[in-house]
């Protein structure tokens, strides 16, 4: 007898049950039913019980600039936030484009707070020239290439990382998943924030939505002749959400993120010009913003996604050019999405935990049903719970969130994960 | 242009812009301005308003004459002067911005004068120190001083800016003198016609309070004053014009164009000037141009600004800025 989640109501996409929720020492749930015994009791009475939240989108920061996070301490910010599953970013130093560095992040995951998948560079060390060792990373189950942090320019180059990577799902068992950053360099280039009204007036160059837009073209385009999967990371304008919505109805094999960012701020955050509201793809409109919400209610965005990007404190400290773009985004998600995304509490269930896990291709173990004999990766969620973001008070190593002193509503009480109980009481134990 | 600011400037404390100026601050400082003109016509020009009080120079962009300008304003006070100088680079090599700020209050500063590459960076230094925080040039945000000198060499000549039709031509896109020029001049009633190819305004203005054309010829003859922007050279490598020569020829100010302005019309030139880009030798030096008024007016309204923020006076209160 381990663990018995207690007084909680489960909720997943079977529906609404008030059961107790036992789990195993395997790591399993063994069973789910009322009144159930055990030697830990854990009170979730007034709570939801959930299989934990995956995020496609994570700056771990380790190795190179374990400063800013690192996979323990990034993992235990996930943990807090509700995750069961991180995809790492591979923009890493050195980056996370060959065996030896996914090697690396596997361990160090191992010992953390979350499942860490780690993602590999879609070309070596990002630089959009060669592509890397795919096979021998696939063969070794790694199934998300990613230049995040750079949109992959050469069209030649994506459309043959397309067709190579088709060859290779049937060594994975699953589909392999190229996920990209759009941004044409060229137009975005010496951009520090979106490309408007508030740019022109604050005198900060921006960069258009044209810059995001023309790659999202391209790759549907590519998509489209190639047959190759693509997954568009944080999509963030009007047009974008448009022309992946007509490319799903035409049926081609694309899916989306969004940030929650993306659909709380927008450019007009910038007039204070802390570079804490710096991110790429940078803070819209307000169109944008409606845009993005009415994709993520109509089926077109699949995912919401943090884009978790811890920075120290120094380096926001700087004028606005100079200061990295990324804000956090692993302690919000949640309680953002309840309130601001405008979809209702199975619709954020569905994006947060469900449709990622299909994407990531690890819904044998993370967004399932709570229920016997599946893996026990579960987070409990008072909806009631108000809370003031803090982020000297986040578990991430840096502070830079955008939401300082917001009241938010809806917070994490318990995490487990693999059937151990990794946040307690709003507590980590790790 | 006014759009929604969530945090307001500090008038009374600071100079970052001249949004979050009024029309009446903006007359206050040009009045005080004509006071400490008569100082500079002094066979000693110089008053101990500022004895004691320490302004700082904080320039990570290179600059000659605002620099020369402030601290001359600064000397006719009486007020001791620091002098920091870095390339911006120089904050990448460890420092923070916030760290180099804290230092240079530490060394008693009562006003910092700050300049930088990049828009905002000294609202954002205003907000790590105790000291006043004078901008004296932000990227491409603002320019304050240089618009008020402006205003002010402007009213000398005119007595008002009400209802006079002012050409800014150039570079308004990466120019922080056009963006406070157009705030200072339509607050004190002109008229503001921004003049350049589309590849050097800036992007969605359609809510500027300005008139807008991309052929100089069209309006030139409507100007009671043509403001020319200093055009960079590297503008023509970043693909902004196809050459230099073809800027010059359509917005330059040349001998023919100067027939095409109104007699009793003003040239004005920030500086420094391209000369043979934006304005031919011959255009300097003639009779309607005032730039090295600007110049001159540039010493006795930095001394104005300084002191109002500083200095202690019976009838021009702190709170009055």
């Amino acid at each position: 007898m381990g663990i018995v989640l207690k007084g909680g109501k489960i909720l997943d996409r079977k529906g609404e049950r008030s059961l107790d929720v036992s789990i195993g020492s395997d790591g399993k749930i063994l069973e789910t039913g009322k009144k159930l015994n055990g030697d830990v009791e854990v009170d979730c009475s007034g709570c939801i019980i959930t299989s934990g939240l995956v995020d496609l989108h994570v700056h771990l920061r380790e190795p190179g600039d374990e400063e800013a996070e690192t996979i323990e301490t990034g993992a235990r910010s996930g943990a807090m936030g509700g995750f069961t599953a991180l995809v790492a970013m591979p923009n890493t130093e050195p980056t996370t484009d060959c065996l030896a560095v996914v090697e690396q992040v596997k361990t160090l995951g191992k010992k953390s707070s979350c499942e860490v998948i780690p993602s590999a560079a879609m070309t070596v060390g990002r630089e959009g020239k060669e592509m890397v060792q795919m096979g021998e990373l696939v063969d070794n189950g790694i199934g998300i290439f990613t230049d995040d942090g750079k949109g992959l320019q050469d069209p030649q180059l994506m459309r043959r990382l397309m067709e190579y990577s088709t060859g290779l799902e049937s060594r994975l068992g699953r589909p392999i998943v190229l996920a990209q950053h759009c941004e044409v360099h060229e137009l975005a280039e010496g951009g520090h924030m979106h490309e408007g009204e508030w740019s022109s007036f604050l005198g900060i160059p921006g960069q258009p939505a044209e810059a995001e837009e023309l790659m999202v073209m391209r790759d549907i385009a590519l998509s489209k002749m190639t047959g190759a999967r693509i997954h568009f990371q944080h999509l963030s304008t009007l047009g974008s959400v448009q022309m992946v919505r007509e490319a799903k109805a035409a049926g081609l094999p694309v899916t989306a993120e969004a940030t929650t960012h993306h659909f709380t701020l927008t450019d007009s955050a910038c007039s204070c010009y802390d570079p804490v509201f710096k991110v790429h793809p940078p803070l819209r409109t307000e169109s944008d913003v409606k845009a993005v919400k009415e994709g993520l209610a109509d089926g077109t965005i699949d995912a919401i996604a943090t884009d978790h990007a811890p920075h120290s404190q120094h380096s926001k400290e700087m004028p606005f050019d100079q200061a990295p773009p990324g804000m956090l985004g692993l302690e919000t998600a949640l309680s953002l999405s309840l309130e601001h995304s405008g979809l209702d509490l199975p619709g954020v269930l569905n994006l947060l935990s469900w449709q990622p896990a299909k994407i990531a291709g690890i819904d044998n173990r993370h967004g399932m049903t709570v229920e016997e004999d599946n893996p026990a990766n579960l987070c409990v969620v008072d909806l009631d719970e108000t809370w003031t973001v803090s982020g000297k008070e986040m578990l991430s190593r840096s502070s830079n969130t955008p939401y300082e002193g917001w009241n938010l509503r809806g917070r994490v009480r318990h995490t487990i994960n693999n059937g151990l109980l990794v946040v307690f009481d709003g507590e980590s134990t790790k | 242009m006014s759009l929604d600011i969530e945090t307001p400037l500090i008038p009374n404390k600071h100079l970052l812009g001249i949004e979050g100026t009024t029309r009446d601050q903006i007359e206050l400082i040009l009045e005080l301005t004509d006071r400490f003109a008569e100082i500079g016509k002094r066979p000693i020009p110089k008053v101990p308003a500022l004895r004691g009080r320490t302004v700082a120079s904080v320039f990570f962009e290179d600059s000659t004459r605002t620099r020369l300008s402030f601290e001359s304003a600064a000397r006719r006070l009486s007020a001791d002067i620091l002098t920091f100088s870095a390339g911006s680079s120089s904050l990448s090599k460890g420092e923070s911005l916030r760290d180099t700020v804290e230092v240079i209050t530490s060394y008693g500063a009562d006003v910092l004068i700050v300049r930088h590459k990049m828009a905002g960076t000294p609202k954002r230094v205003s907000e790590w120190t105790d000291a006043s925080v004078i901008n004296a040039g932000d990227g491409c945000h603002e320019h304050p001083t240089q618009a008020l000198l402006d205003c002010y060499t402007l009213k000398q000549q005119r007595g008002s800016l009400d209802g006079m039709s002012i050409g800014i031509v150039g570079d308004i896109r990466h120019s922080r003198v056009a963006r406070s020029n157009v705030l200072a001049f339509s607050s004190l009633g002109a008229k503001v016609t921004l003049i350049a190819p589309k590849t050097l305004l800036p992007p969605s203005i359609e809510r500027w309070p300005v008139d807008v054309s991309n052929v100089l010829d069209d309006v030139i003859s409507d100007l009671d004053a043509c403001y020319l922007l200093r055009m960079q050279s590297e503008r023509h490598s970043k693909g902004l014009v196809p050459s230099l020569r073809e800027y010059t020829k359509d917005f330059g100010l040349n001998e023919r164009r100067c027939k095409m302005l109104p007699k009793d019309a003003l040239i004005l030139h920030p500086g420094p000037k391209n000369q043979g880009v934006e304005i031919t030798a011959e255009v300097s030096i003639d009779p309607r141009s005032i730039i090295l008024d600007q110049v001159t007016n540039g010493v006795s309204l930095r001394m104005a600004v300084l002191f109002m923020l500083l200095g202690q006076h019976e009838t021009y209160q702190k709170d009055e800025l």
